[in-house]
């Protein structure tokens, strides 16, 4: 919030007692007008005035002396060797140190008062180790010196203000004063101010021919209180919009929970791959087991019985001109419950049910699906590892499709995310063949970064399917959450996922937008 | 991805070129490997130790594993050698070294291979190559050795025909590698219990009623399969003559470890790449046969399938030329213009479907060296989820009304879902995990709530009050769907503040629910913000309208009389959609939340 300038009762006064004084006489100084008035309350009654132009001013500053304890000490009694000189003064037989001591009253005064006084050639010692006066008469100049100090705040001499200064006796400080002037606009009464302008001034006139309070243009406006949007869900829509600008259908990816089958078999994932292990997976202990693989809606006429003979076949005995990997494919295996590792399992249910659909020429219908949902992973979490992230993936299916193809499509992908030239480096991945990963340059980093993966579903899948051979199917996929780390600058995955996030951070992310340079 | 670690120079120099770190790099991305580390530069490699290379391999190129693989196969790619020809030393299958297998091995580990390296070289490099290769085809491949193990021998100090038997524990008696007491299979397994290397292995076979051992012609124990080789017939830098015997669970893996072991090391031999087979005698389960079977399948591969996927126009001829470069044999068909035959090599267990080779082809070609083409080819109609739609609505909402989105975890503990919130698990609602690593993931939430609350607990010291909301998923158990589970999108929001806030959070539900379209249903007078669709009734559980009521409930989860669950209407149908009130103390307590907290959990679905 940007307040206006802060009056308060004091300086109101102030500000007017500037005014009348200002009016008998200028230049008028500060320290002489208003002694008593605290620099604060000063600038602050000024500023407001010279705001308004009513005043201009300078700023004064000098040095002042101000007597130290001892020195107050040396006004009321004399210096410590006046003090000592006197002493003697009065006994006749001179004294001990003890004596003397006794006499004066402070140790500390005799230790230093003797030493001045013998230098000064006021005292002398007697033969018995007595202290005795020796002058008539002496001139205290130290506390001359003091008392001038005392009643000038100063002393015309600078090496013995310096000298009181090194002896501790007095110290200095800067006092700020103020020489003022009238100013263009100035006048004995500070006119009314406005603070803001209301509907009532503007219903009566008043905004006419009222003055209002300056504006402070340097402070930040009122803080918004406003609703925030999660940076990753910003990043999300981003992504979204970039596939609805390219035709993607949505696909429903509401199931968290998934068996083996539409996770690993039907991507043609072997029952020992190292994915399905305990270590990578997150298995389900309740419920038991999924069932078969069947119709989730009537209207859903395909043959289930025949893919899942289909997956088997191609796993243990090989098909469709694979060999396949020749072990015993277990069913029980594939029927166990699982947490979707990817939503590629979505897109295998997705591409199962196109191969039901019919074009024209009587062939299943090109299409173009994505999400962007949840995955999990029996991770050991890290900085940059949790056991839930996002998954984007992307699925192209059409006739006709061609490498050259799905690398332009990157490209034009992933500039609209601002990413360009991209490179493709040959991969393995047990359900595309062939699989890409896909490379940008990072200026920041001054190297090219792994940004997704990418191929063509292996025939493995897509004819246990039913989808005709002359039927290609792109995938590829990124994470959510590393795009969204680079655009904001984060590099630990639990400040942005997960219920560590700081509210404010949230609040203070700005908009995305993808793709501009 | 395995990671292996290769002596730089030697292999610049078997690859015949010494490599800027920026050529080699890019050798192997476009060859499909990955440049891992180059301890050139690293300052803590100490000073006795050559510069290494640690180079990252597909998960499918077993035959990469070893320094001699990664060697092979580069300098194929790069025009500088061809695929060997491996083949078998031409010997009567009566004069082949035996291995009898016992139908005994059937109740432990069946399958048995065996293959002879003779007038091997070894020298520390090659010797501690053969070593790596067997430990990293064990950890991948062979899955911990569960499904394939390998026992490498001194031909010299062991006498064929070899048996493959399945013994009782304390039937086995021999003295293991590198030890020199004699023990028994069940000594051996407290001996190795505790082993760091070794330990790990021992439940592949110990609780079986007979352990598998491999003996020679006069009962001289070889192996204990999976675990350990016995002393006696141990390899050394001076060993000649290499018997190898490996044995499995599954065949194909098993056939694919042999040739690869036999194929990388016969190189080596003083007739380079010839193994001497060994006969498997197994008539019990019909797999008797000779091995290593180092078999060359050749395949009839359509021209157009590959030029087609690459969008290339090459040749035949061309097309054989870029599959050489992948170690593939590989001649046009001389009957048929439209195919080729390509001769997969033994080593090359990844090649299963024509798809594998077209890879290849794309690979040889160069990726980034393929025409681009318009990637356009049917046009498609874009078209988001509806449930994304209604989320989206509800999400825009409560940000435009001051709310803050957050995203916690979907996983939580028990706890948290259950016994925090004052709510008991019937078993009939929650999904729960086998094999979490922490306790903060034992099941999928129920509910948007615990989420919430931890991410207040987060934010404590952020100024008050804190509103946050979030659109999402919970999973349900469902018995009736195949994966006898269900998502449900859910609403949810909780203020955190020094008063309950409890009309804040039923405000936003009557915001939310306004902008869904569904109007309040109450017989209470003085209600403000009458919409158009507004109702009045004096019972509405009676009305016939659509809309939305809420009922006063009494649930552990909230502050007795400071909550309500919330109905809607639809079509004459009514049923309970949610629930908001001022969470009870002891909830808070749990979730560490000194100030009072009301929240809102709403059932998005029924807005479909």
């Amino acid at each position: 919030m940007a307040p206006p300038t802060n009056t308060t009762a004091s300086s109101e006064d102030l500000a007017t007692d500037i005014l009348a004084a200002l009016d008998k006489s200028q230049p008028l100084l500060s320290s002489d007008a208003f002694p008593s008035a605290t620099f604060v309350d000063l600038k602050a009654a000024l500023d407001r005035l010279a705001s308004r132009e009513m005043v201009r001013y300078d700023t004064i500053e000098r040095q002042e002396a101000l007597l130290e304890p001892e020195a107050e000490q040396i006004v009321a009694n004399g210096s410590h060797e006046a003090r000592v000189f006197e002493a003697l003064r009065k006994a006749v037989e001179g004294l001990s140190v003890k004596e003397l001591e006794e006499a004066i009253g402070d140790k500390n005064v005799v230790k230093i008062g003797q030493g001045k006084a013998f230098k000064e050639k006021w005292i002398s010692k007697t033969k018995d180790g007595k202290f005795t006066a020796v002058a008539d008469k002496i001139n205290d100049t130290t506390q001359e010196q003091i008392k001038t100090v005392q009643q000038t705040k100063t002393h015309p001499d600078p090496k013995i203000l310096a000298d009181l200064k090194k002896r501790k006796l007095i110290r200095t400080q800067n006092i700020f004063s103020f020489k003022i002037h009238k100013g263009p606009k100035f006048a004995l009464k500070i006119p009314e101010e406005a603070t803001d302008l209301t509907a009532d001034m503007i219903a009566s006139g008043a905004w006419k021919t009222a003055t209002f309070k300056p504006y402070n243009f340097k402070a930040l406006g009122a803080t918004q209180n406003g609703g925030a949007l999660h940076p990753l869900n910003k990043v999300r829509q981003e992504l979204r919009n970039i596939f609805f600008e390219m035709g993607f259908e949505e696909m429903p990816t509401d199931k968290f929970v998934e068996s083996g089958f539409w996770n690993f078999d039907a991507l043609f994932v072997p029952q020992q791959h190292p994915a399905r292990d305990l270590q990578d997976t997150f298995y389900i202990s309740d419920p038991k087991a999924a069932d078969f693989p069947r119709a989730d809606s009537p209207d859903d006429t395909k043959d289930y019985q025949a893919y899942w003979g289909n997956v088997k076949a191609v796993h243990q005995d090989g098909k469709y001109g694979s060999i396949g990997y020749r072990y015993p494919w277990s069913g029980d295996e594939s029927l166990r419950l699982v947490l979707r590792t990817h939503t590629t399992a979505i897109s295998a249910n997705m591409l199962h049910k196109l191969a039901a659909t019919k074009g024209p020429d009587g062939r299943p219908l090109p299409a173009r699906y994505f999400s962007i949902d949840r995955v999990f992973r029996n991770e050991t979490v890290d900085a940059t590892h949790l056991a839930e992230f996002h998954q984007v993936e992307g699925v192209i299916a059409d006739y006709g499709l061609t490498l050259g193809g799905l690398m332009e499509f990157m490209e034009i992908f992933f500039g609209k995310m601002g990413l360009h030239d991209l490179q493709f480096k040959p991969a393995y991945n047990p359900y595309t063949e062939p699989s890409m990963e896909i490379f940008a340059y990072h200026k920041g980093l001054g190297k090219l970064v792994e940004i997704g993966n990418s191929g063509m579903f292996r025939a493995e899948m897509l004819e246990s399917m039913g989808l005709p051979k002359d039927m290609r199917v792109f995938g590829w996929g990124l994470s959510l959450e590393r795009p969204t780390m680079i655009k904001y600058g984060i590099s630990n995955i639990r400040e942005l996922l997960g219920h560590k996030v700081d509210l404010e951070f949230v609040q203070g992310s700005p908009a995305v937008l993808l793709g501009q340079e | 991805m395995p990671t292996i670690n290769v002596d730089k120079y030697r292999l610049f120099e078997e690859l015949g070129e010494q490599f800027t770190p920026d050529t080699f790099q890019q050798l192997c991305f476009e060859f499909g490997i990955e440049l891992d580390k180059d301890t050139e530069e690293d300052e803590t490699r100490p000073k006795d130790q050559a510069p290494e290379l640690a180079i990252e391999i597909p998960a499918n190129r077993y035959d990469m594993l070893c320094f001699e693989g990664i060697a092979m196969y580069l300098n194929i790619f790069r025009g500088k050698q061809t695929t060997p020809n491996f083949k078998l030393l031409d010997i009567p299958e009566d004069k082949m070294q035996k291995i009898t297998v016992s139908p005994e091995t059937e109740k432990v580990r069946p399958y048995v291979a065996g293959a002879i390296l003779r007038n091997l070289k070894f020298t520390p490099e090659r010797y501690e190559s053969f070593i790596g290769l067997q430990d990293k085809l064990h950890q991948n491949l062979a899955r911990q050795r569960t499904l394939v193990s390998i026992g490498t021998h001194d031909l010299d100090t062991i006498q064929g025909p070899f048996t493959y038997e399945a013994l009782a524990p304390k039937d086995i008696n021999f003295v293991p590698l590198n030890q020199t007491k004699k023990m028994n299979g069940q000594e051996l397994m407290e001996f190795y219990e505790s082993d760091k290397h070794l330990g790990r292995y021992l439940h592949i076979i110990r609780d079986k009623p007979v352990y598998p051992v491999i003996f020679d012609a006069n009962k001289t124990v070889c192996s204990l399969p999976p675990i350990i080789n016995s002393d006696h017939s141990k390899i050394t830098l001076d060993t000649k003559n290499v018997f190898i015997e490996i044995t499995a669970t599954d065949q194909t893996k098993l056939d694919i470890v042999c040739n690869i072991m036999v194929a990388m090391f016969s190189k080596y031999c003083d007739e380079p790449f010839t193994i001497e087979p060994v006969k498997i005698v197994s008539e019990h389960n019909g797999t008797t046969r000779v091995t290593p079977s180092l078999h060359t399948r050749v395949m009839d591969v359509e021209v157009d399938y590959l030029n087609q996927c690459c969008g290339l126009q090459e040749s035949p001829e061309s097309l054989c030329k870029l599959l050489g470069k992948m170690a593939y044999t590989a001649v046009p068909d001389k009957e048929d213009a439209k195919l080729i035959k390509v001769s997969v090599p033994p080593t090359r267990a990844d090649v299963l479907h024509a798809c594998d080779v077209m890879e290849d082809v794309a690979i040889a070609y160069g990726y980034n060296n393929l025409p681009r083409t318009s990637p356009n080819q049917a046009s498609t109609i874009g078209k988001p989820l509806m449930i994304n739609k209604v989320s989206d609505i509800v999400r825009n909402e409560c940000a435009m009304a001051g709310w803050i989105e957050v995203m916690p975890l979907i996983l939580c503990s028990h706890e948290e879902n259950f016994e925090w919130l004052n709510r008991v698990d019937d078993g009939q609602t929650a999904v729960k995990l086998a094999n979490p690593k922490s306790v903060e993931y034992q099941v999928v939430r129920t509910s948007l709530l615990p989420g919430l609350l931890k991410t207040l607990r987060e934010n404590k010291s952020v100024r008050l009050p804190l509103k946050i909301t979030e659109v999402a998923d919970i999973a349900l158990k469902d018995e009736t769907k195949e994966r006898k589970a269900r998502n449900e999108r859910h609403f949810a929001a909780a203020f955190y503040g020094k008063t309950s806030g409890f009309e804040v959070v039923h405000g936003l539900l009557d915001r939310i629910l306004s902008m869904l379209r569904v109007s309040f249903v109450t017989h209470e007078e003085d209600l403000h913000g009458k919409s158009i669709d507004y109702k009045v009734a004096e019972n509405p559980s009676e009305e016939k309208g659509n809309g939305y009521f809420i009922k006063e409930i009494d649930e552990p989860t909230f502050f007795q009389g400071r909550a309500a669950a919330i109905y809607l209407r639809l079509g004459g149908e009514t049923r309970r959609i949610g629930e908001f009130g001022v969470l009870h103390p002891t909830v808070l307590e749990k979730f560490d939340l000194r100030y009072p907290v009301s929240v809102l959990e709403v059932n998005l679905e029924v807005f479909l």
